[in-house]
Formats: C-alpha cells, sequence, structure tokens
C-alpha cells in the first residue's frame, strides 16, 4: 500500500506552537514553593519540564507510527486506541485506592469502572475484529 | 512495590504501547498489537495497584468486576453497531478523566489550597473540561448513532449556533483560567461546578448540528480530546504513563480526523469549531429538481454483471443499514466463479467512522486484498465495465467534482460515473443525507434497482446461482 503524507506542516507547527505557548504561560506564573505531597508522588516542587517534554515526544512518536497504520483498520486502530486511552485506570486507582474521604473514593470507583469497561471491551473487540481480516481463503 | 519498580513497569508499558499501534501498521501483525497493549496494560494497572498506600481493595475489586460484567457484552455487539459502541467507549473515558481530575481537586483544596499550584490547576482545568466535552458529546454521539427516538437524527441548526458555542467555550476557559490563578478563593465552590456544568452543555451542543455523513469527523475528533482529557490527567498526578499512552490516543485521534477532514474537503478548524451544519442548509435549496432515471430489475443487473470482466462495488451506510454485508459477499463470491475481476471501492468517509465499511466486509470473510482505496480505483475506472453502488450517496456524487455551487464540491469522490455502466442500490429516490441530489442517478448509463441493499442483492444473487444450476 502506498504511503501518504496526513499530517500538513501548518498543523505540526500549530500544535508545536500550542505545547510552546502552554509551557511559557506555565513558566511565566510558575511558583517556585515546595510543596508537600500527596503518596506517592515523589517529594518536592512540581517539576513539570519534563513531563512537557514527555508530552511533545511521545505525540511526535504516536503521529509517526500511526500514519504508517493501513487504512483497512481505522476501526480497529479506534478501538485499540480506545483501550490504551483507558489507561486512566491508573489515575482512577489512585483516586479511589488511598485512605482518602469517601466521596473522593466514590468518584474514583465509578472513574475505576469506566476505565475497566473500556479497556475489556475495547482490546477485546479489536482482538475480534482483527481475526475477521484475512489476506486469501486459506488463512 | 517501591517507586522505582513502579516507574519501571511504566517505562515498559510505554514501549509495549508504541509496538502495539506499531503493529497496527500490518493485518498480519495486528493482532499481535492487541496482546502487546493488553499486556502493557495489566503492567499499568499491577504496579499501580501493588503500591503500598493503595489499601480499598475491596472497593476497587467492586469497581473492576462491574467494569468487566458491562464491558464484556459491549465487546460482543453486532459489528454494525461499531461506531456507536466507540463512542460509547470515548464517553466511558472523558467520565473517568472528569471525575478523576474533579477528585484531586477537592482533595487538594481540603488538603490545603498551598497543593493547588498553577500548574496542577491548569492541568486539572484542561482535563474536567475536555473530560466534560468528550462525555456528554460522546454520549450524545452514540446516541445519535443508535438512532434513539428522544435524540433529533437530522442536523439542529439555529441561528447564532456558532457564536454561542464559542462563548460558552471561551467561558468555560475563562472561569478555568480566572480559577487556576485563584485557586482558593471561596467562589470555587460554585465556580468549579460551574465549569463542569458549561463543558457538559458544550459537549451536547457539539454534537446537535452534526449529520450522520460527518460522524467519522466527529468520531476521530473525540478520540483525539478523550486522549488529550488523559495527558491532562498525567500532569495532574505526574505520571508519565498517563502522558505517553494518552499522547498516543490523542496522536491517533489527530490523524484519523485529518484524513477524514481531507476525503471531505474540510478544514480542521471548521470541524473544530463545530461548524459542521453549513452543508444542510445550503442544500435544501435544491429540492425538487430530480433528474430523470430509470429503474431496472435485479435479474437484468445480474445478466450485466455476469457477462462483464471488471466490477468495482461501492460500499456506503446503506450496506450497514441494511445488513447486507454478507449478501454482497454471497455476489463477490458468484462473480468471482465466473471470472469476473471484483474489486470493493472504499471511500474513506464511506459509513459511519474511519474503516467502518473495512471491517463489516471482513466479517462477510471477504479477502482485504479485494478492499481497495478511492485513488487506486478511480485510475481503474474508465476500464470498469459496471460500478454496483450499495448505499453510498455523496462519496460517489459527481457534484462534488462539477458543481461549484453544491456544498460537497471539492469533496474527492470516487468516480463511478466514470464506469460503462452503473447500477445503483437505493431504498428510494429520496435525496441522501445531506439531502443533496445527485446526477449520477440521472445519468445516462446508469440503472436504478429500488429496494433494501439486502433485498436486492440476495435477488441478484439468487439470479446468478439459478443460472450456475442449469448451466
Amino acid at each position: 500500500m502506498k504511503r501518504r503524507r496526513y499530517l500538513p506542516p501548518r498543523v505540526i507547527m500549530v500544535l508545536s506552537a500550542a505545547v510552546g505557548m502552554l509551557g511559557l504561560a506555565l513558566v511565566a506564573r510558575s511558583d517556585p514553593v515546595t510543596v508537600a505531597e500527596a503518596p506517592g508522588h515523589a517529594a518536592g516542587e512540581t517539576d513539570y519540564w519534563p513531563m512537557v517534554f514527555v508530552f511533545l515526544l511521545s505525540t511526535f512518536i504516536g503521529l509517526g507510527v500511526i500514519r504508517r497504520v493501513s487504512r483497512l483498520l481505522h476501526t480497529p486502530l479506534m478501538s485499540l486506541t480506545n483501550a490504551i486511552s483507558a489507561i486512566a485506570v491508573v489515575g482512577a486507582i489512585l483516586i479511589a485506592g488511598p485512605d482518602y474521604p469517601p466521596e473522593i473514593r466514590l468518584l474514583g470507583g465509578i472513574a475505576l469502572f469506566a476505565s475497566v469497561t473500556n479497556i475489556v471491551s475495547g482490546f477485546l473487540i479489536t482482538d475480534r475484529m482483527l481475526k475477521m481480516f484475512k489476506r486469501d481463503r486459506s488463512e | 512495590m517501591s517507586p522505582g519498580y513502579v516507574e519501571l513497569f511504566y517505562l515498559v508499558a510505554t514501549a509495549l504501547f508504541i509496538f502495539s499501534l506499531h503493529w497496527m501498521n500490518d493485518p498480519k501483525t495486528a493482532r499481535r498489537g492487541v496482546a502487546a497493549g493488553a499486556a502493557a496494560m495489566f503492567l499499568g494497572v499491577a504496579a499501580t495497584w501493588a503500591q503500598p498506600f493503595v489499601v480499598n481493595h475491596g472497593w476497587m475489586v467492586l469497581a473492576v468486576v462491574l467494569g468487566i460484567a458491562v464491558g464484556y457484552p459491549l465487546s460482543r455487539v453486532a459489528l454494525t453497531a461499531a461506531p456507536q459502541r466507540t463512542a460509547l467507549s470515548h464517553a466511558f473515558g472523558g467520565l473517568a478523566a472528569a471525575l478523576v481530575g474533579t477528585g484531586k481537586y477537592y482533595l487538594w483544596l481540603s488538603e490545603g489550597p498551598e497543593e493547588l499550584t498553577t500548574f496542577r490547576m491548569v492541568a486539572i482545568i484542561a482535563e474536567v473540561i475536555l473530560g466534560c466535552i468528550t462525555f456528554t458529546g460522546s454520549l450524545f454521539a452514540a446516541g445519535k448513532l443508535q438512532e434513539l427516538r428522544w435524540i433529533p437524527q437530522r442536523p439542529v441548526t439555529y441561528p447564532l449556533q456558532n457564536v454561542l458555542n464559542i462563548a460558552l467555550l471561551l467561558a468555560a476557559v475563562g472561569i478555568g483560567t480566572w480559577l487556576a490563578l485563584n485557586p482558593a478563593t471561596p467562589e470555587a465552590a460554585y465556580l468549579f461546578p460551574t465549569v463542569i456544568v458549561i463543558a457538559l452543555m458544550f459537549g451536547i451542543l457539539l454534537i446537535v448540528p452534526i449529520g450522520g455523513a460527518d460522524m467519522p469527523t466527529v468520531i476521530a475528533i473525540l478520540n483525539s480530546y478523550a486522549g488529550l482529557a488523559a495527558v491532562a490527567m498525567g500532569f495532574v498526578l505526574e505520571n508519565n504513563l498517563l502522558i505517553t499512552a494518552g499522547a498516543l490516543d490523542g496522536a491517533s485521534g489527530l490523524i484519523l480526523s485529518i484524513i477524514m477532514c481531507k476525503a471531505m474537503n474540510r478544514s480542521y478548524l471548521n470541524v473544530l469549531f463545530g461548524a459542521f451544519g453549513s452543508a444542510g442548509q445550503t442544500a435544501t435549496r435544491q429540492e425538487g429538481e430530480q433528474g430523470e432515471y430509470k429503474a431496472d430489475t435485479p435479474q437484468s443487473a445480474a445478466l450485466i454483471m455476469e457477462q462483464a470482466s471488471n466490477v468495482v462495488i461501492i460500499p456506503g451506510y446503506g450496506m450497514a443499514v441494511a445488513q447486507a454485508q454478507h449478501r454482497v459477499r454471497e455476489l463477490y463470491d458468484h462473480l468471482k466463479k465466473r471470472g469476473v475481476t471484483v474489486r470493493f471501492a472504499i471511500h474513506p468517509v464511506a459509513g459511519r467512522m474511519p474503516g467502518h465499511m473495512n471491517v463489516l466486509l471482513a466479517e462477510a470473510d471477504v479477502p482485504y486484498g479485494d478492499l481497495v482505496e478511492m485513488d487506486d480505483v478511480n485510475r481503474d475506472m474508465p476500464q470498469c465495465d459496471v460500478a454496483l453502488v450499495i448505499g453510498a450517496n455523496d462519496v460517489v456524487n459527481p457534484a462534488a467534482a462539477l458543481d461549484d455551487s453544491s456544498p460537497i464540491y471539492g469533496m474527492p469522490i470516487i468516480e463511478a460515473r466514470k464506469a460503462r455502466t452503473v447500477f445503483a442500490i437505493k431504498r428510494s429516490m429520496n435525496p441522501g443525507f445531506a439531502g443533496i441530489e445527485n446526477a449520477l442517478y440521472s445519468d445516462d448509463k446508469t440503472w436504478m434497482l429500488f429496494g433494501d441493499a439486502k433485498h436486492v442483492v440476495g435477488e441478484i444473487v439468487k439470479e446468478l446461482s439459478g443460472d450456475a444450476g442449469t448451466g
């Protein structure tokens, strides 16, 4: 299958500019306070720069990898990325798990339920769809 | 589990997620991708859960069990319902993000306002706004796709729609920014819920003006929002796994929506700001200008197709609605048996989500080698004896190429009109979803086959198999 360039350069520019501006705006307002951390987080002030870099780089990796995905598989791709974005389950566990007030744990529990639903249905239906794709009948 | 090991698990999970998407580039390796993704997810959950401060095991097991109980049936739905299921699962993703952001905000507010740094507030507001928009927007989209009675199917437009929508979004962002700068003011008690309510409303208003033909684009955009909400959650919780996995999802949604936009000749900004209804408004003026058309019977269509040497089948949403994919595969088999070259021309926006037609035809056991993309098939179209249009309309409408006053002008189409003969299966002569007249139907070489796609294709197949019996 022929590979095309799907991403116009101006979209990449807008994307990078948006990320850059987010970073700049935050620097301008950064509070150099050392904050006490909730359990599970490294102690010390929020050092957000590494996270912004991680976001930027993984976005570009994502664009590079997904541009090569066969057009045939766009529906499974979408249900797979659905399942992957249910990684929100990690956040849900961090809210539902610790010894927090009950109303917070309730929010976390609902979030956990929603994410697990996505994980289970996302991976299973993707696999179900992919099983159906055959190059020829002999497979 | 000590923090070092948690990070190590997250690192491995990130690598597996990237491989998972990488393996999707070929149907042969794609199932390996699912396994890698599931393994990554397991690592992420296990590492998070095993941390010492996670103590509410009973409560969480309950949520997980409920999640599995709901998730499993959702994975068994008919593939014609894949768009609804996808939209519903975006809604769940958005809900999870919004709830975690809200929970974290109130937690920090109660523990001490000094926890709410500007950075965290920006991230929380972004997470909650994106999560809420994705939640109601996707729920509403799923309802439209499922054709629930109390949700209007046709695009609903009203004056100043875009102005109102953008004003609402600006209000939410404005209040959010103010909250980010003053996280612990007494007004936050009602301002934070206000942001949530506005974002929830915006999600619905974004989907109200959208018609079925625009659904693939909208689903792709909501996919991207769900990913970005997860990224924002990662910034709130300072969790790199959330950021990387969310960014991968966001990138995927972005690329899919760009492909969809290009396939409909719409600009990305046009879609981003929800100006979807415009095509519906201009289209009504053409009502009543229906051209002359000729109807034909499935029997003579069968006769012509079996004498052809090159047939292209162009499926659209009508095939999905009528669940006709299995009949279509029988037709494909019968023609192949007679030595006819049969291929399926797939328009990127055919159906209600990206790749919808490919999945339905794969379900019906059509080998994917015979599914061809629009650009490749258009080159061969003049050599093609028969183009069989099954429940597709806008994607073969010559107005997109010829009539610069048409709302779909400039949209790339499958050039069925260049084939020697065209058969179009359609339920009635009513214009398609966008309400645009299709000159292809009144073309000299076009024959209409009226009726339900499943029934008509079944009739053609019956005719072909009858011949095989006698001959």
